[in-house]
């Protein structure tokens, strides 16, 4: 006993508002929905792909389909004012609640990566050029690595990587090194996906505003589980994803500086985005507006929202602190365990999630092991091969932990990694 | 319990712990190497073949992966002893988990097929029915 007495919230509270949670599984998974053979208590620790969705967000969906569902923007109907007012104050609340000044300055996306793009094409194809870079880390997420990566090709920009060190961190001394007079974006991923790494994005804000370039912070594993202030972290960009903050999929934020996205044309164009359209010309609406081509995804923006909401009623201090320990205790009993290699910084720096590999048993083999101890986990390169491939690795597992999840929950994984150890020694 | 504890019977880890056929023939008619780069999984396969130029005489394999690829190559590199380049190509996902003897769950069937996916292919570069630089093994999506 002792760490659950460590909860800064009532997680049992909490996990009541998930029915998910309370789920068996073990059955055949190509019969979605069906329970037959169902016989092991779920144990949900892949939070960092994609987080369970909570009643108040799933009822603020449903409520927007049964009672007010209408395109929004172009309706005089009363249905369409409605929906209208809903989706654009979901933008207030998306603002509120990163520090943006004002609904202008946050953009709609299908999720960060879409974000990115819209950066990567709208600024970056008019801006970059020969003897221009962008400085990524190695520990980028595909979505900002391959999006520079193609970018680079098309405007013929160098791309450059600051290193990770040896116990995972960010090498500042490259990263000053790498980032100098040429550089006109540094795209830094908040908290690393897979090793958890939590980066200094003021100090990378700090050393390329210094040579007047711009930073794009990818923080879809950051928003969702800390306090994120875009002023604090100087960012000039900065995405996340609604999936991972127990809101809807196909949902996602880009902030801008708003003179920024003044100063960028359109990503997508189409209906929703204009102002005057003739045979020959367009102009375009008003920001966010511009940047949200054809009818937007209503439900899911209001279902954002509504999440948001879910977690401030909780506090995003609390949630931090509560992640924290999870990703603490596991680090802990993984290492007590043996055999275990984690990826990362120390239990008590990390971003809550803990990826790591078994001797002698391949990712593959442990996750199809512990999904037979009801444990899902993420097995694969987490979207970060290269990073993989520095670390001399295929392939890791990762647990990552949300609000709900408790300290029996990390018990069950380090249990079934022991079995899986067992059965392949 | 679900198919993942059922995969890993006796058969599949002694083939995984204990590969068969686990090498490089001096002397191959064909060699191949596939690859599933999201798991990572990679598999060389060399066949010699009898005078006839139609039954596989010698069979040896190479490779880094998952206790069900490593296994499912191994187990193939016994089973296609005898056989001929035909058969070899008629071999189907069936046959392989038939093989395997264990249930093999949805997304873990890629890890299964690779072995046999590698042997097909080089016998088919081999006759000159597949061009070994335009199509590259995998059997993931």
């Amino acid at each position: 006993m002792g760490v659950q007495e460590q909860y800064p919230f009532d997680v049992e509270a909490i996990r009541d508002d998930f029915p998910i949670l309370e789920r068996l599984v073990g059955g055949d998974p190509t019969s979605p929905g069906e329970d037959e053979g169902d016989d092991v208590d779920l144990v949900y620790l892949d939070n960092a792909a994609t987080s369970h969705t909570p009643d108040p967000v799933v009822d603020a969906i449903s409520d927007y389909y049964r009672s007010y569902n209408s395109n929004v923007h172009r309706g005089i109907h009363q249905l369409s004012q409605e929906a209208s007012v809903a989706y654009e104050e979901a933008h207030d609340v998306v603002a509120d609640f990163i520090g943006a000044n004002g609904r202008e300055e946050v953009i709609f996306t299908k999720n960060t990566t879409e974000a990115m793009n819209l950066v990567a094409y709208a600024w970056g194809l008019a801006e970059l050029g020969p003897g221009d870079n962008v400085v990524l880390t190695q520990m980028e997420h595909h979505a900002s690595l391959v999006t520079w990566q193609q970018i680079g090709k098309k405007t013929g920009a160098e791309v450059r990587f600051i290193e990770v060190t040896d116990d995972g961190r960010l090498d500042m001394a490259d990263a000053e090194a790498k980032i100098d007079g040429d550089t006109e974006m540094v795209s830094a991923v908040h908290v690393s996906n897979t090793l958890g790494t939590v980066n200094p994005i003021r100090e990378l804000a700090e050393l390329v505003h210094d040579h007047d370039g711009l930073i794009f912070a990818d923080a879809a594993q950051s928003v969702p589980n800390r306090p994120v202030d875009v002023a604090d972290l100087d960012a000039d960009f900065l995405a996340f994803s609604g999936h991972k903050m127990c809101g809807p999929t196909g949902i996602g934020a880009l902030y801008g500086r708003r003179e920024l996205l003044e100063s960028m044309g359109p990503y997508l164009y189409g209906g929703e985005m204009i102002r005057k359209v003739t045979f020959e010309e367009s102009t375009w609406e008003d920001l966010p507006w511009k940047f949200e081509a054809g009818t937007p995804s209503i439900a899911q923006g209001i279902g954002l929202a509504a999440a948001i909401e879910y977690l401030e009623d909780v506090g995003m201090e609390r949630i931090e602190e509560h992640e924290s320990l999870l990703a603490e205790y596991a680090y802990d009993r993984l290492t007590d365990l043996g055999g275990v290699e984690i990826y990362g910084p120390p239990g008590d720096e990390r971003g809550g999630l803990v990826a790591f590999n078994v001797d002698g048993v391949h990712a593959h083999d442990l996750s199809s092991v512990l999904n037979d101890y009801g444990v899902a986990i993420r097995a694969g390169d987490h979207c970060t091969q290269p990073l993989h491939d520095e670390l001399g690795v295929a392939a890791s597992v990762r647990a990552s932990f949300y609000l709900y999840n408790t300290v029996e929950e990390v018990d069950a994984l380090v249990d079934a990694v022991r079995e899986a150890r067992d059965l392949f020694a | 319990m679900g198919t993942g504890s059922d995969m890993y019977r006796q058969q599949i880890l002694d083939h995984y712990k204990n590969p068969r056929n686990y090498g490089e023939l001096e002397d191959p008619d064909f060699t191949h190497v596939g690859e599933n780069p999201s798991c990572g999984d990679t598999i060389k396969v060399d066949i010699a073949l009898a005078d006839d130029g139609e039954t596989i005489e010698t069979v040896a394999f190479t490779g880094d992966g998952c206790a069900i690829s490593m296994a499912s190559a191994s187990m193939l590199s016994e089973r296609l002893r005898g056989m001929t380049v035909d058969e070899l190509d008629a071999l189907d996902t069936d046959d392989v988990t038939e093989m395997l003897g264990v249930d093999i769950s949805p997304m873990r069937i890629k890890c299964a097929v690779l072995g046999r996916q590698v042997a097909q292919d080089g016998a088919k570069i081999h006759r000159g029915e597949l061009d070994p630089d335009a199509d590259r093994t995998r059997t993931e999506d």
